[in-house]
């Protein structure tokens, strides 16, 4: 049986990535990791910092996002994210630069708690990347 | 009439100035191809966070504690208008025509006794608009630095709304862009982005959903989003509209400067002959005198 299904990631400024062979993939949903298979109901949710695999038969990428929304219907999981990183590309100084940034946010006074965890999050994400 | 060096000074010159709009208009031309792309690939963002949302808001259970963001604060007093313009001129009608529109929209709300407060995007837009409604200018943004529109810019721009909205500055919002349709054509928009509206209710597929978390959350945490996105959007048309207001202008400020030079090519050959003939007649004038 087939087992494949579609898997369209969107930025604002372009189409990031569309596979049509996608097997599994697993997304950082916003109360914990979700593995979506072929002919999942159809969802809607948000995405917290983390990494996103995608499996096909033979290969497994590996993406890092800060956010994002995701649907998934007709066996279709479209990712709408504004900030995602192939795992592969991302540079040693790159990630520095972000998990810098993520501490400096930590430390504003002005946050509230969900920002806070969100930041944390994404602390532990960069720093397990490492 | 003009001496025959002053006449020959203005060819050059014309000639100089041709040849400026030539090369802007090949300038126009291949930053436009990019521009027009660039809206291309945005679109699938823009429009599958729509139907997103469209999908949510129809799904939400409790139509009273919907996000303010969807529903509005309930009163129409105050209205917000984004006014997005470029930050060049030389680009004919284009930023004219949104600045048109956005004035006819303000007297109109103006008119009904409501107030309105105004932020520009781009300098030209500010520019225009702070002699008459200088006052009423609240900010003024301009992106010189970015060379193309960017998500970043575009979300400065919503995050600066919707604090504005969360701190009840507000309670309508509304932005002014030219879509682009082709080269010759842009017409200026104008779109209410806060509340929602919900015009296309035709479409919504009768698929229902499982939300996690809940979909009041999602909602809410999406709805600031798609403000960014709609800005955004309205940021690509914006660019890949003047882009090509500005090469159809300058395709005719190029052909306008070849009729002029043959003009004045025509007046230039006519005086010159004019003075040789004047000579030949003294020469033989004075020749039978004698």
């Amino acid at each position: 049986m087939n087992e494949e299904f579609k898997v369209e990631i969107v930025n604002p400024e372009k189409s990031f990535l569309s596979k049509e062979d996608v097997t599994e993939v697993v997304i950082p949903a916003f109360e914990g990791e979700m593995g979506i298979l072929k002919d999942h109901i159809p969802i809607i949710s948000f995405l917290k910092p983390g990494i996103i695999k995608i499996f096909t038969k033979s290969t497994e990428e590996k993406f890092y996002v800060e956010d994002g929304i995701i649907e998934f219907k007709n066996n279709n999981l479209s990712i709408l994210t504004s900030s995602i990183f192939n795992l592969r590309d991302l540079k040693k100084d790159k990630l520095k630069e972000l998990l810098e940034k993520a501490e400096e946010d930590l430390n504003k006074d002005s946050n509230n708690d969900q920002f806070k965890y969100l930041v944390d999050q994404k602390i532990e994400v960069l720093k397990s990347i490492n | 009439m003009a001496s025959l060096d002053d006449l020959k000074k203005r060819i050059a010159s014309v000639k100089s100035t041709q040849k400026i709009t030539k090369a802007m208009k090949m300038v126009a031309a291949a930053k436009l191809r990019r521009a027009q792309e660039s809206a291309e690939k945005g679109r699938p963002y823009s429009e599958k966070i729509n139907n997103i949302i469209l999908n949510l808001s129809n799904g939400i259970s409790d139509k009273e504690n919907a996000p303010k963001l969807l529903s509005g604060t309930g009163n129409d007093k105050v209205h917000l208008c984004v006014v997005m313009t470029s930050d060049r001129g030389l680009c004919g009608g284009f930023n004219s025509n949104i600045i048109k529109k956005a004035k006819s929209y303000f007297s109109k709300i103006l008119n009904e006794g409501k107030e309105i407060k105004i932020i520009t995007v781009g300098s030209k837009g500010n520019d225009q608009l702070k002699r008459v409604f200088g006052e009423k200018i609240i900010e003024n943004i301009s992106f010189k630095e970015s060379k193309n529109a960017n998500y970043f810019d575009a979300d400065k721009v919503g995050k600066m709304v919707i604090e504005k909205f969360e701190s009840e500055e507000f309670d309508v919002c509304t932005i002014f862009y030219n879509q682009f349709k082709n080269v010759i054509t842009q017409i200026p928009q104008s779109q209410q982005i806060i509340p929602l509206n919900n015009e296309k209710d035709q479409n919504i597929s009768e698929e229902s959903y499982e939300f996690e978390p809940d979909e009041d959350e999602i909602l809410s945490n999406l709805l600031p989003k798609n403000i960014s996105t709609q800005i955004f959007k309205a940021m690509l048309e914006n660019s890949a509209s003047e882009q090509g207001s500005r090469m159809s202008a300058m395709d005719n400020a190029t052909r306008n400067a070849g009729e002029m030079v043959d003009k004045l090519t025509i007046e230039y050959n006519r005086s010159r002959q004019a003075a040789i003939t004047k000579e030949l007649i003294e020469i033989i004038s004075g020749a039978e005198s004698l």
